[in-house]
C-alpha cells in the first residue's frame, strides 16, 4: 500500500499552518510563541542571570539550561503527568545541544541562561516547534547569536516522502520514518538530527535534501515575527 | 568593492548577512565570516562610513569599567559590602573605596551602608570572570536617601539620558525633580509626588518607543501637557481651597 494522499489533505511538501509571535510574556527577558498545526509552543528566556549552586558555574562561559515541558492537558485526551519525565529530560537535552552551537556564551561567564519551553497543546513535532520558539525567544532576549535556527520533521510514510508529520502519520501502522531536524538557515549546518524507523542511505540523503525548503520557510516567519514586535508590517509578506 | 545588502536604520534579526566584501569593519553586534559581515543581535542597523554596528533592542546589563550605576547593598562583610548591580554579577565595594575618610579596620561597617541601602557608585574594575569592584570616591557618588527607584531596560538608558543629557535635562526642567540614571537601568527620582509620577510616565514612554523617530518631540509634548495640567489643577486647588475653608 502506498500513501497517496495525506490524512489532513496537505501536499506532501506542505507545512501545517503556522503562526509566530514574539514578546508574549512581558515578565520574561525574552519570549516567543510558535504554533504549527495543533502543536503550540511557548518559549521564555530568563538571563543571563547568576547561577547557584556555585558548583555548576563555569568560569569560562555561561551555561544554557533548557526545560521542555508538556502541560497536563496538552495530550490527546489522556492527562500528561506534569514534571520531568525520562522523555522530557531527553528532549530538554537535545534542545540544549541544538541551541548551544549558535550562542556565544563567553561574554557571560559564571552565569546561566534559562530557557523554558511549554506546550499547551501537542500533536507531533513538539521538539521542533520548541527549538523554533526558543530561537526566537533567545533573539528577543538580546543574546548574541550566530544564526536563527529553525526545526522541522521530515519522514517517509509507506514509501512517500513527507514534510512535517502530524500525529496520525507518525503513528501510522505501515512503515514510517520520522526525522526531526534543526538547521541553521544561513550555513545549512544541522544542529539536531534524530531518527525513528529504518531507512536506506539514499532515502536518508533525500530526506536531508527536502528539509531545506521548509526550514527556510519557517525561518522567514521567525524573522518576520521578531521584526513585527517593533514595527507593524503588512501580513501578506509572510509567504516567501 | 563591497556591497551593503540591508538598508541603514533597518531592524535586523540575528544571522542576517549585512554586507559583502572586505571594505567594511564589523563593530558591536556583528561579526565577519569569510568575506561577509553578519549580525548577531536583534537591533537597529547603523552604518557609519565603513563601520557597521547594530544597536541592540534588548539585553541585560553587563558591568563595564567606568559605568556609574545604582546598586543595592545586599550584604555587609568584614572588609566591605556586597552590592547587587541588577545584572548576573554582584559587585564588591571594599572599605578602602567606600569613603574619602579613613575607616578603622574592624569598625562597624553598617554605620556607612546598611543592607537594603541604594547607592550611586562607579565600577572601577571588572575581571574576565566578571568579579566587579566598585568605588564611592568621585563626584556625585553617594548613598541615596528618600525618593523613588524604578527599573528600566538597561539597553534604553542611552535614550533616556539623550545626547549630552538632553532628554533627562528636559524632564528635570519641566518637573523640578532630582533624577539620577544608573547605567544598569535603575533610576532614582526625588521630587513632589505628583511630579514624580509624571517623570515615571515620561520614562516609561521613552522606554516603549525608544526605537522610533521623533522621540524628543513626543516626550516634550507629553511633559508640556502633563505639567500644564498639573499647574492648572494646582491653581484650581488653590482657588477651591479658600471656598472649602469658608464652607467649613
Amino acid at each position: 500500500m502506498t500513501y497517496t494522499k495525506r490524512i489532513d489533505g496537505r501536499k506532501f511538501d506542505e507545512l501545517r499552518p503556522m503562526e509566530a509571535k514574539v514578546g508574549v510574556v512581558p515578565r520574561a527577558d525574552g519570549s516567543a510563541f510558535f504554533k504549527i498545526g495543533n502543536t503550540w509552543a511557548y518559549a521564555t528566556v530568563y538571563g543571563p542571570r547568576n547561577l547557584y549552586p556555585k558548583a555548576l558555574q563555569n568560569p569560562e562561559r555561561g551555561i544554557l539550561r533548557c526545560t521542555y515541558s508538556m502541560m497536563p492537558f496538552s495530550g490527546a485526551g489522556e492527562r500528561v503527568r506534569p514534571g520531568p519525565s525520562r522523555r522530557a529530560r531527553e528532549i530538554s537535552l537535545v534542545t540544549e545541544k541544538a541551541l548551544i552551537p549558535i550562542l556565544d556564551l563567553t561574554e557571560f561567564p559564571n552565569s546561566v541562561i534559562d530557557v523554558f519551553i511549554d506546550f499547551p497543546q501537542t500533536d507531533a513535532g513538539s521538539r521542533c516547534a520548541g527549538i523554533t520558539a526558543a530561537a526566537m525567544a533567545l533573539a528577543d532576549a538580546g543574546i548574541p547569536m550566530r544564526d536563527l535556527p529553525a526545526a522541522v520533521a521530515v519522514g517517509i510514510v509507506d514509501g512517500t516522502f513527507v514534510v512535517d508529520l502530524n500525529y496520525e502519520e507518525e503513528a501510522h501502522e505501515g512503515i514510517v520514518v520520522d526525522m526531526p531536524i534543526a538547521m541553521l538557515p544561513r550555513t545549512k549546518e544541522i544542529t539536531l538530527l534524530q531518527m525513528d524507523g529504518k531507512l536506506k542511505q539514499e532515502e536518508f540523503d533525500k530526506l536531508l535534501e527536502i528539509v531545506t525548503k521548509p526550514i527556510l520557510k519557517i525561518n522567514a516567519l521567525q524573522r518576520r515575527a521578531l521584526k513585527q514586535k517593533f514595527k507593524k508590517l503588512p501580513l501578506e509578506e509572510v509567504k516567501e | 568593492m563591497g556591497r551593503i545588502l540591508v538598508k541603514n536604520k533597518e531592524i535586523v534579526v540575528p544571522g542576517t548577512v549585512i554586507a559583502e566584501g572586505m571594505d567594511f569593519i564589523p563593530s558591536t553586534g556583528t561579526f565577519r565570516e569569510g568575506d561577509k559581515i553578519i549580525n548577531s543581535l536583534l537591533g537597529i542597523l547603523n552604518i557609519d562610513g565603513r563601520v557597521i554596528k547594530v544597536i541592540p533592542l534588548a539585553g541585560q546589563y553587563i558591568p563595564k569599567v567606568g559605568d556609574v550605576i545604582i546598586g543595592r547593598v545586599t550584604d555587609v562583610t568584614i572588609s566591605g559590602w556586597r552590592v547587587d548591580t541588577n545584572s548576573a554579577y554582584s559587585a564588591m565595594l571594599s572599605m578602602k573605596e567606600a569613603s574619602t575618610t579613613f575607616i578603622q579596620k574592624g569598625s562597624d561597617l553598617t554605620k556607612y551602608f546598611q543592607i537594603g541601602d541604594y547607592i550611586i557608585t562607579k565600577v572601577i574594575n571588572v575581571t574576565s570572570q566578571k568579579l566587579v569592584d566598585l568605588t564611592m570616591k568621585g563626584p556625585g557618588l553617594r548613598k541615596l536617601r528618600g525618593g523613588n527607584i524604578i527599573k528600566v531596560s538597561p539597553i534604553k538608558v542611552p535614550r533616556i539620558i539623550g545626547k549630552n543629557g538632553s532628554m533627562i535635562n528636559m524632564i528635570k526642567e519641566y518637573t523640578d525633580c532630582k533624577i539620577s540614571v544608573g547605567q544598569n537601568g535603575l533610576i532614582w527620582i526625588q521630587g513632589e509626588p505628583k511630579k514624580e509620577i509624571i517623570v515615571i510616565k515620561a520614562i516609561r514612554m521613552i522606554e516603549e518607543s525608544a526605537h522610533l523617530p521623533g522621540l524628543t518631540e513626543k516626550v516634550k509634548n507629553y511633559l508640556e501637557k502633563a505639567c500644564g495640567e498639573e499647574s492648572k489643577t494646582q491653581v484650581k486647588e488653590q482657588k477651591t481651597n479658600p471656598k472649602q475653608a469658608m464652607k467649613r
